[in-house]
């Protein structure tokens, strides 16, 4: 205990390690301040303000054309902005080519040279950082070892497998050591079953070499399992910047909570607010919201509920409120659980879903045409205004 | 039954049309020659023999090797000089030319002129450099010069730009296809890993539109190192290539077994080259 002492000490930690090294942890490895990307009249990415911290994991989410890889591509100096700046470790880089920044890009379908072994292509990066000769061997070794496939030095990329040719791209770009690492649809061109055991390697690598990742993608669960940090991308702009937790459990926006997992929206009217504690009218029904938005406006509303966090439970049995009632309309088996789609009285649908953990035998249902109550939760809602 | 002994019949007809073809017009003919090339020349024609003494001649009598070196220098400056304008040309149409339609109709414009008679395509060139040609003309109207210049036309200058133009299409046409080939995205990833746009080239793009340069290079040496009449249009007195001297062979110098034995010894060349662009080829085959 003493010796640990010694080191908890006021001042120990700062002399082991030196004052630019905290400052440089303390600063963002990536700053871009109102960055924007104009084609003509069209825009691509609209005056977007983003730090990244230094060994973040950081993904871009969105669907096609949200401006998310043309963000990724100004980083990389692929696209030159039409406004604001890119800072790399608190200097400016807006206007340097992708060969002098120190930033490394992994491309969607890698780009890999053809016409140059797996040892020679991972060595193209070190040769004008002046790495050369048996230099250049140790590193490329090291490189190939991270990934798992020293045996494929002398092989040429057509010879490897997709997933193969995937972990040689990644060591390319990692074998330069660049303060940041771009990934663009990293796993996109493989098949499901290696892209979920990519997602955890990938992400596991991220850990080990402390590198700043920032991943574009528009695979949702992919964002989720990999990121320290999301950004929510929508037509240029960012939706919503958070955690997997945040953006989950609370979504800013219905685009949000549509994107990121499934929602049942539901339109409600609001009958009275105190705080974040307000009470609407959803189908007929009073339903009450423990986190709801403080100022709220109008009084036509949105609410958004997760299948999961609905339970149809059996009438007369839930206390008070928050309870729906409709008439189930159909059951459909997902094999992890159940989801029965409900028709309540205005004629809107909810889902809610059911873990079978002893198999769907053994588990008792409501058939399509009974009469179920459905229990909400209050701090298991989404509202939102209906414009948003 | 029929219908497998229609197969056999068909399929007899199909391989048999080509290869009867291959052997009456290529074949025999070169059979012919060959066996032309070891007769012997004997006063008024030649009569039937096994003997060297023609291969002997052309080997040992200089203005023979003269005339094969020539060629080969001239067939070589004509595809360097093709490799020179069509690889940027190619390139500039493939990378850099934003708009498809441009880049169809700047293709079309080097392929329309191989719609072209030859003849008329070599005979223009007389008309651009001869003395009352528009070059002249240009030059003098200039000030540039006082008098036409005679020395454009009829040299190995006039030849090796009127072969470089009637052949470059042939360079132009392999280039293109293979630079078209290569991922516009292993660019960026050179870029990306320090290399500016020039090293990016020389280590990326050229070595990727290898194949291209070659079959290029190949096909513009071949046609040049045989052509005959671009020598007899524009070439001059000093511009004789192992065509013309084999049709004079056969023609005023009635000495069919020397011309056979030279038409032989160009048909090794020729094959020589090409085997060994196939082998550069085959060596340097990259999957994309």
């Amino acid at each position: 205990m003493g010796l640990h002492d010694e080191n908890l000490r006021p001042g120990a930690r700062v002399s082991a390690v030196p004052v630019s090294k905290i400052m440089a942890e303390a600063e963002p490895v990536i700053q871009l301040k109102g960055i924007s990307k104009h084609y003509g009249s069209v825009v691509g990415v609209d005056h977007v303000d983003l730090s990244v911290r230094n060994g973040e994991f950081l993904t871009l989410l969105g669907p096609s054309g949200c401006g998310k890889s043309t963000l990724l591509r100004m980083i990389g100096g692929f696209e030159t902005p039409t406004g604001g700046t890119v800072h790399l470790a608190g200097e400016d880089i807006t206007g340097l080519p992708p060969q002098r920044r120190d930033v490394n890009m992994m491309f969607q379908d890698y780009a890999l040279f053809p016409h140059m072994s797996v040892g020679q292509n991972i060595a193209y990066g070190l040769l004008m950082k002046g790495i050369r000769g048996t230099a250049a061997q140790d590193r490329v070794r090291e490189a190939l070892r991270l990934v798992g496939l020293e045996d494929k030095i002398d092989q040429r990329p057509h010879q490897l497998s997709g997933g193969q040719r995937q972990r040689i791209a990644l060591a390319r770009a990692i074998v330069r050591e660049p303060k940041v690492l771009l990934l663009d649809e990293p796993l996109s061109a493989l098949d499901a079953k290696l892209r979920e055991q990519m997602q955890v390697e990938l992400k596991h690598m991220q850990e080990r070499l402390g590198i700043t990742f920032i991943m574009v993608t528009h695979d949702q669960s992919e964002a989720l399992v990999m990121s320290d940090r999301i950004v929510v991308m929508q037509a240029g702009n960012i939706a919503q910047d958070g955690t997997p937790e945040d953006l989950y459990e609370r979504p800013a926006s219905p685009y949000v909570a549509n994107f990121i997992g499934t929602t049942n929206f539901l339109s409600a009217k609001l009958l009275s607010q105190e705080g974040t504690l307000a009470v609407v009218e959803v189908a007929g029904q009073k339903i009450t919201i423990s986190n709801a938005p403080v100022h709220l406006t109008g009084n036509t509303l949105q609410i958004g509920v997760r299948p999961e966090k609905a339970r149809i439970v059996a009438d007369g049995s839930a206390p008070g409120d928050n309870l729906l009632r409709g008439r189930v309309k159909e059951n459909i088996y997902l094999g992890l659980g159940l989801r029965t789609v409900t028709e309540l009285a205005d004629g809107s649908l909810i889902s809610t879903d059911t873990m079978l953990p002893r198999g769907i035998a053994s588990h008792k249902h409501a058939r399509p045409g009974d009469e179920v109550v459905i229990s909400l939760e209050p701090h298991n809602i989404f509202l939102f205004e209906a414009g948003s | 039954m029929r219908h497998r002994l229609f197969d056999k019949t068909s399929r007899t007809l199909i391989m048999g049309i080509p290869i009867l073809w291959i052997v009456l017009f290529m074949l025999l003919p070169y059979g012919v020659l060959l066996t032309y090339s070891f007769w012997l020349k004997k006063y008024p024609l030649f009569v039937p023999a096994f003997q060297f003494g023609n291969y002997v001649t052309l080997f040992t009598d200089p203005q023979y090797m003269q005339v094969l070196l020539r060629t080969l220098k001239i067939a070589a400056l004509v595809s360097g000089a093709s490799l020179l304008l069509a690889y940027p040309f190619a390139y500039f149409i493939v990378f850099r030319l934003q708009s498809a339609r441009w880049r169809t109709v700047l293709f079309m414009a080097v392929i329309a002129p191989l719609w072209v008679s030859y003849l008329l395509r070599a005979y223009v060139w007389k008309t651009i450099l001869g003395t009352e040609g528009i070059l002249n003309t240009a030059l003098i109207g200039l000030g540039i010069v006082d008098a036409p210049v005679d020395a454009f036309l009829y040299s190995q200058f006039a030849m090796v730009i009127t072969l470089t133009y009637i052949f470059i299409p042939f360079m132009v046409m392999p280039i293109y296809a293979a630079l078209e080939k290569i991922p516009r995205n292993l660019d960026e990833a050179s870029a990306d890993l320090g290399m500016s746009a020039i090293q990016t080239f020389f280590r990326v793009t050229v070595p990727l539109s290898m194949p291209g340069i070659v079959a290029g290079f190949t096909m513009t040496f071949c046609l040049s190192f045989g052509d005959f009449i671009a020598p007899f249009l524009v070439g001059g007195p000093d511009g004789l290539m192992v065509a013309n001297v084999i049709t004079s062979q056969f023609g005023s110098a009635l000495n069919w077994p020397l011309g056979s034995a030279l038409a032989v010894v160009m048909l090794i060349l020729v094959l020589a080259i090409i085997s060994v662009s196939d082998w550069i080829e085959q060596s340097g085959q990259v999957e994309l």
